[in-house]
């Protein structure tokens, strides 16, 4: 495509045209009326003019005849601006005026038009233009009124010339900005055509240019840019999480089959290992639980919960410490519950429950390592404004700031050789429990270790009471 | 024990209608829910496994229709995880028992024996007995052998649950369920340690262990003479 034929098929310039057009005759309808106007009012004029003189005339000569008529021609001929006169007898020999003759170009009866003649006495034969009418006068005699419009054609000339040059201009103007503009706006386009080919092509890292001067293409740019950026985050965790299903579920996989093989071969030998197929089954189990995970998250994600009822986190709370203090205990865990009486949240309780010990078996498994019997976990329960907190905070190795984020997305393990079992989705599933209920979680460092906030709306009849919002946070998901 | 499978997926009804032969009871299979209704009707069965989507009947219905008719047989719901549906509402239609897909047999089995057993009689007992062991609902009280054992409140809440289903296998989900009120699987196998805790009290001191671990399956309280 050539770069005219790309520029006359862009919206941007065939508007232009349009408008410009539009314009152009817009402005030739009003300078064309001007024009006729002036004309026809300076014709007008010339007409009256002759129309009364002739009428004096014609008294005149009903007052003295030929011989007044005669007089008062060669009078106003003599003192005559662009007033022309001729009086002629029978023989159409000039008695008086200031014609040298009858112009050829009038009907010799009586009748109006135009003529050109030469001006007596003027500066040698120069020939100019006239309007006038031709008279019979009673006794063969012929009277010519007449008068020079020759400044009057120059003038509309001029006016024709001016109108026209200002039209040409006009259109010119327009055109040519218009061209400029869009070639200006086209270019900006084409760019962002281009980087969206670019990234169409593979390369998700690019991103539109942006002037900077924060007009309405670069508002757009970085609109865009955002999309992009979303996209590009998107994709990454696509990855990652595809990355991390082939693992998590390759592992149970394969482990499966070899028992299955080796149940098979003592099959044909005559004798089923029943510990064999008991631990094959359980590996089904695991993958069903990782299964059933992704879809429970699924599900959350869509927005879909079942009953929710008033639920007392305090509740909660010492209910989930219940069910893991013999495993907290078994491995030389502390674990302990404070929990402010009276925080009542509309929740789905089970959705809680889970989000809850989720966090909880983080804290064993993450949290606690290393730490000999200094390892503690403490699950608190405190208000803070609005909004109820659930807090469950370890001492162990915590996570960096800057992996805090990643860490709630889906199965994402800091611990990088997945060798503790998981299914990844354990935080992934309590951010999700915590949006569904219009809360959020954060993570905060627990100096040292780990402490994981959910916090939700409390019930409305209660949301006054109030305690002290905990320390230093980095909220990292709303 | 017979057992009414109500399924739509053809496969899936087989093997579990085999599966349950295998175990020893007797299954039927019915393919819509207009047809389960029928079969259900009759009143042989002591379970039904109805599927929550069915053709021609909704599962929910099959049981609403049974139970306005005044038919008492426990009914286990089988659901699918995603569809838009959910627990209590399966319950609140008359259903015992809630299962989703997938599930593994063993859990399949051990929820319909468990059923099974609501419906006899002498559901009301205020004491349960197995070998020396007892336990008494109304006092609390819990001896081996004529000797007291101290429990917590939940670890009597959880031999109580085990004891009411003496002699069959009860799976921790069922456990988390019954006991904790959790209808969700923790990450952490948390049920073993309260077991072992409670196997410490009953069982340590004594020759003949009663509480059963069954592999792949669960746990079972049995004085192994049945």
């Amino acid at each position: 495509m050539t770069a005219l034929a790309k520029l006359l098929g862009t919206t941007a310039f065939r508007w232009l045209l349009a408008y410009c057009l539009a314009f152009i005759i817009a402005s030739a309808g009003v300078v064309g009326y001007i024009y006729w106007q002036t004309n026809d009012l300076l014709t007008h004029q010339v007409v009256q003019t002759l129309d009364s003189e002739v009428k004096g005339l014609r008294e005149q000569f009903e007052l003295g005849g030929i011989r007044l008529l005669d007089k008062v021609v060669a009078e106003r001929s003599a003192n005559a601006g662009s007033g022309l006169y001729f009086l002629g007898g029978a023989d159409s020999a000039r008695l008086s005026g200031n014609l040298s003759g009858f112009p050829s170009e009038l009907p010799s009866d009586a009748g109006g038009g135009t003529f050109h003649y030469a001006r007596a006495g003027g500066s040698g034969g120069e020939e100019r233009s006239a309007v006038g009418v031709a008279i019979a006068v009673p006794g063969g005699f012929t009277l010519v009124v007449g008068r020079d419009i020759a400044d009057q054609l120059e003038f509309a000339g001029t006016m024709r010339r001016i109108l026209l040059w200002g039209l040409g201009l006009i259109a010119a103007l327009g055109l040519g900005g218009g061209l400029l503009a869009s070639r200006g706006i086209l270019g900006r386009i084409d760019g962002m055509r281009g980087t969206a080919e670019t990234i169409m092509a593979g390369d998700l890292s690019r991103r539109i240019p942006v002037t900077g001067d924060g007009d309405e293409l670069d508002r757009l740019a970085h609109s865009l840019n955002g999309m992009l950026e979303r996209i590009e985050q998107l994709m990454v965790a696509m990855r990652e999480v595809s990355d991390n299903i082939a693992h998590d579920l390759r592992t149970p996989l394969s482990r499966l089959r070899t028992r299955l093989e080796s149940a098979l071969r003592d099959a044909k030998s005559g004798g089923v290992n029943r510990d064999q197929v008991v631990r094959s089954i359980e590996e089904t189990d695991e993958l069903i639980k990782t299964f059933n995970a992704m879809l429970s998250l699924a599900r959350l994600e869509a927005g879909t919960s079942g009953e929710r009822t008033e639920v007392d986190l305090g509740e909660l709370a010492a209910g989930a410490a219940d069910l893991y203090e013999p495993v907290a205990e078994e491995r030389g865990i502390r674990l302990t519950t404070r929990a402010a009486p009276g925080l009542i949240v509309t929740a789905d309780r089970q959705l809680l429950g889970q989000a809850v010990t989720n966090l909880i078996d983080n804290a064993l498994k993450y949290g606690a390592t290393g730490l000999g019997e200094h390892a503690a976990i403490d699950i608190s329960v405190s208000a803070a404004g609005p909004l109820a907190e659930i807090a469950v905070a370890d001492q162990g190795a915590g996570i960096a700031l800057v992996d805090r984020e990643r860490a709630l997305k889906r199965f994402v393990r800091l611990e990088t050789s997945r060798s503790q079992p998981g299914t990844g989705l354990g935080l992934s599933l309590v951010v999700a429990v915590a949006r569904l209920h219009g809360g959020s979680v954060r993570l905060e460092d627990n100096e040292p270790g780990l402490r994981v906030v959910i916090a939700l709306p409390l019930t409305p009849a209660q949301s006054a009471v109030s305690s002290p919002p905990g320390h230093g946070s980095a909220r990292v998901n709303a | 024990m017979r057992v009414l499978v109500i399924e739509d997926d053809r496969e899936a009804a087989g093997f579990l209608c085999k599966a349950l032969k295998e175990s020893g009871h007797s299954a039927e299979h019915a393919a819509d829910g207009e047809a389960g209704l029928e079969l259900a009707s009759e009143g042989r069965f002591e379970v039904l496994i109805v599927d929550r989507m069915l053709p021609k009947r909704d599962g929910l219905s099959v049981i609403e229709t049974l139970r306005k008719a005044g038919e008492r047989v426990p009914v286990l719901i089988l659901s699918a995880l995603g569809e838009v549906d959910d627990r209590v509402k399966g319950l609140r239609a008359g259903g015992d028992d809630y299962l989703t897909k997938p599930y593994s047999y063993s859990e399949l089995l051990a929820r319909v024996e468990a059923l099974s057993r609501r419906a006899q009689p002498g559901e009301a007992t205020t004491s349960y007995m197995v070998g020396d062991l007892t336990l008494d609902r109304l006092s609390h009280r819990v001896a081996r052998a004529g000797e007291a054992i101290i429990l917590q409140p939940r670890e009597f809440r959880l031999l109580e649950y085990l004891m009411k289903h003496a002699g069959q296998v009860i799976t921790r989900t069922m456990l988390l369920e019954h006991v904790w009120d959790y209808h969700f699987d923790p990450q952490t196998n948390v049920i073993d340690v309260h077991i072992s805790r409670l196997r410490a009290k009953i069982d340590k001191a004594f020759e003949k262990p009663l509480l059963h671990t069954v592999r792949g399956a669960g746990y079972m309280i049995s004085d192994g003479t049945r």
